[in-house]
């Protein structure tokens, strides 16, 4: 077997590399045979519905537990083995952990701080919507203000890789949305993230690859784009014309993939703009398009068709 | 195969563990339970007793000794013992209950840090205590504390080991117990009865030769013993240091056997 050896803070490709991968406890396999690989400088989302298995393998990846079976290495070091140094470098927020009670905000966020090198600066308290909460103790925030500086200690210390599990559960849409934007702005500069959740828009409008993990296994991995597009193959526009036509009008279309008929409506299969250019084309020969529907599939259609149960916004998976 | 190579080290800032001490202290100032058991408590009875004239009066069975002089050393175990057994566990077992030590574990700085600030707090608590009881003991209540090399050496030591004892079993306490309420439940029921083997309700005397030869064998029983004749002016016999010890050393390779952090 070969062993790459890097050292920390040497470029590599891969941020993390998790490699057939096992995890039980007792009868149960919380994580089956995974294999991922983060690149560096993405956002890679981890998702899929309660008790997939997904924080038993981030936990694996942060040196929390180690695995039954398979390796795993992050940013070039053994999570459990160089725990501490690891930890220099990654960021991390849990869902089981909290903090002292009667200290303040900014004690805990200054405590924190000095754990690190080169942390960042005191703004990220107030980019994460906390700013004014500074002067009050950790007993008497809200669960979502509690989530929002336990997302601000994960990058307190400017890690070239954070890992977030279910950093946005619990948060109110803006709350969220700030977040989101933190997120963007950490990693524009360089940085690595790892989010576990079970909430698609979230995957959807920040994950540059989601891992669709279910039963403890990952089912596909792609862009969410790439995973919709599975679900589906393409989007479908439906609409009832006003008057008959030539079906090579819309065939001729470089958009368009297949035109079929259902009763009186007409079906076209394609990609792209096809609203305008479909409208533009029937407009040109005279024809008025009722009636239209664009059905697009999201990583929630991608998400039932590849594990064949819904997931609902609590995370719980129900059979279809 | 590649040789297996040295774990790679993490720079720890040196402000850390500092930042970490003061955030324990606001905690502990801020949530005094420590400082009542601790501190307030054994001062209290301290005023209460020494202000009580039938207990300031000397007393033929206690061999020309009053009921206060008696009390002093028992206050001093008593203040150790609840810092020790009561309330260092459950702060401890408190941090695991709530994931503070999972949480610090997912940073560079090692989780044993916190139990080592825990500690340093939790001394200092006890210093505090001890000095203020000798102080209002002899100052105001006049108490006769013979000074001397032998005496302060051997009060001292009495306390040190009376400190690693009943630290090492608040350890212990707070690796079994599987909450913060638990472990403070488990300090109580351990706490009280060792206190009766200390005197607090009779005078360790006044027992039945049985009686004291178990409390001999008490951390607290001893611990008295040490303290009383360490104040007395002499030396503490060998047995009562060594049983303090015993504890010490079988409680502490047994808390860094079982104590678990998540």
């Amino acid at each position: 077997m070969m062993t790459t050896q890097s050292t920390p803070g040497s470029s590599s490709p891969l941020s993390v590399e998790v490699k057939n991968v096992s995890k039980r406890y007792g009868a149960t396999v919380a994580v089956d045979d995974v294999s991922l690989e983060v690149n560096e400088g993405e956002i890679f989302g981890i998702v899929g519905p309660n008790g997939a298995g997904k924080t038993t393998l981030v936990e694996c990846v942060v040196g929390l537990r180690t695995p039954d079976q398979g390796s795993v290495r992050v940013l070039g070091l053994d999570p459990r083995r160089d725990r501490a140094a690891l930890h220099a470098m990654v960021g991390v927020q849990l869902q089981s952990a909290s903090l002292p009670d009667a200290l303040k905000v900014s004690e805990i966020f200054d405590m924190y701080r000095s754990f690190y090198e080169q942390p960042a600066e005191d703004d990220l308290i107030e980019a994460l919507g906390l700013g004014v909460k500074r002067k009050s103790y950790y007993r008497s925030l809200s669960g979502g203000q509690k989530q929002r500086l336990s997302v601000a200690l994960a990058l307190v210390g400017r890690p070239r890789l954070a890992v977030l599990d279910e950093m946005t559960t619990g948060l109110d849409p803006q709350a969220r949305r700030d977040t989101w934007d933190v997120i963007k702005g950490i990693r524009a500069r360089g940085a690595t993230l790892l989010l576990v959740t079970h909430f698609m828009e979230e995957a959807e409008r920040l994950c540059d690859r989601v891992a669709i993990v279910d039963e403890g296994r990952v089912v596909a991995v792609d862009t969410p784009e790439g995973l919709a597009g599975r679900a589906s193959g393409s989007r479908r526009l439906r609409f009832v014309p006003s008057a008959p036509f030539d079906e090579r009008l819309l065939t001729d279309l470089p958009e368009t993939e297949r035109v079929e008929h259902e009763g009186s409506h007409v079906v076209v299969t394609g990609s792209g703009d096809l609203v305008s250019v479909v409208a533009l084309a029937l407009a040109k020969a005279g024809v008025n398009a009722k009636d239209m529907q664009l059905e697009s599939a999201t990583l929630e259609d991608a998400f039932l068709r590849l594990t064949g149960h819904h997931l609902d916004s609590e995370g719980t998976a129900s059979r279809s | 195969m590649s040789a297996p190579t040295p774990p790679v080290r993490a720079k720890i800032p040196r402000a850390a563990f500092g930042q970490l001490l003061r955030n324990e202290m606001r905690s502990a100032i801020r949530e005094p339970r420590g400082l009542i058991l601790g501190l307030v408590l054994p001062l209290v009875l301290l005023v209460v007793f020494g202000s009580f004239a039938k207990f300031q009066a000397p007393l033929p069975a206690l061999g020309g000794l009053t009921r206060f002089d008696l009390y002093v050393p028992i206050l001093i175990s008593f203040a150790l013992a609840a810092i020790g057994l009561w309330s260092l566990p459950s702060h401890l077992a408190t941090y695991r209950e709530y994931g503070i030590l999972r949480r610090l574990s997912t940073t560079p700085i090692p989780p044993a840090w916190l139990l080592a600030a825990q500690l340093v707090v939790n001394l200092c608590i006890a210093v505090v205590a001890l000095a203020l009881l000798v102080t209002l003991s002899t100052a105001v209540f006049g108490y006769r504390a013979v000074g001397g090399i032998d005496s302060i050496t051997g009060f001292l030591l009495a306390t040190l080991l009376s400190v690693g004892a009943l630290f090492a079993m608040g350890f212990v306490i707070a690796a079994i117990a599987p909450s913060g309420t638990s472990a403070y439940v488990i300090g109580a029921l351990t706490f009280f009865p060792l206190m009766f083997f200390a005197g607090l309700w009779i005078p360790r005397a006044t027992m039945s030769p049985v009686l004291q030869d178990i409390s001999n064998y008490t951390p607290l029983g001893a611990s008295v013993q040490a303290v009383q004749t360490s104040l007395g002016g002499t030396f503490p016999p060998g047995w009562e240091l060594l049983v303090l010890a015993g504890y010490a050393v079988v409680f502490g390779s047994l808390a860094v056997r079982v104590f678990r952090w998540e």
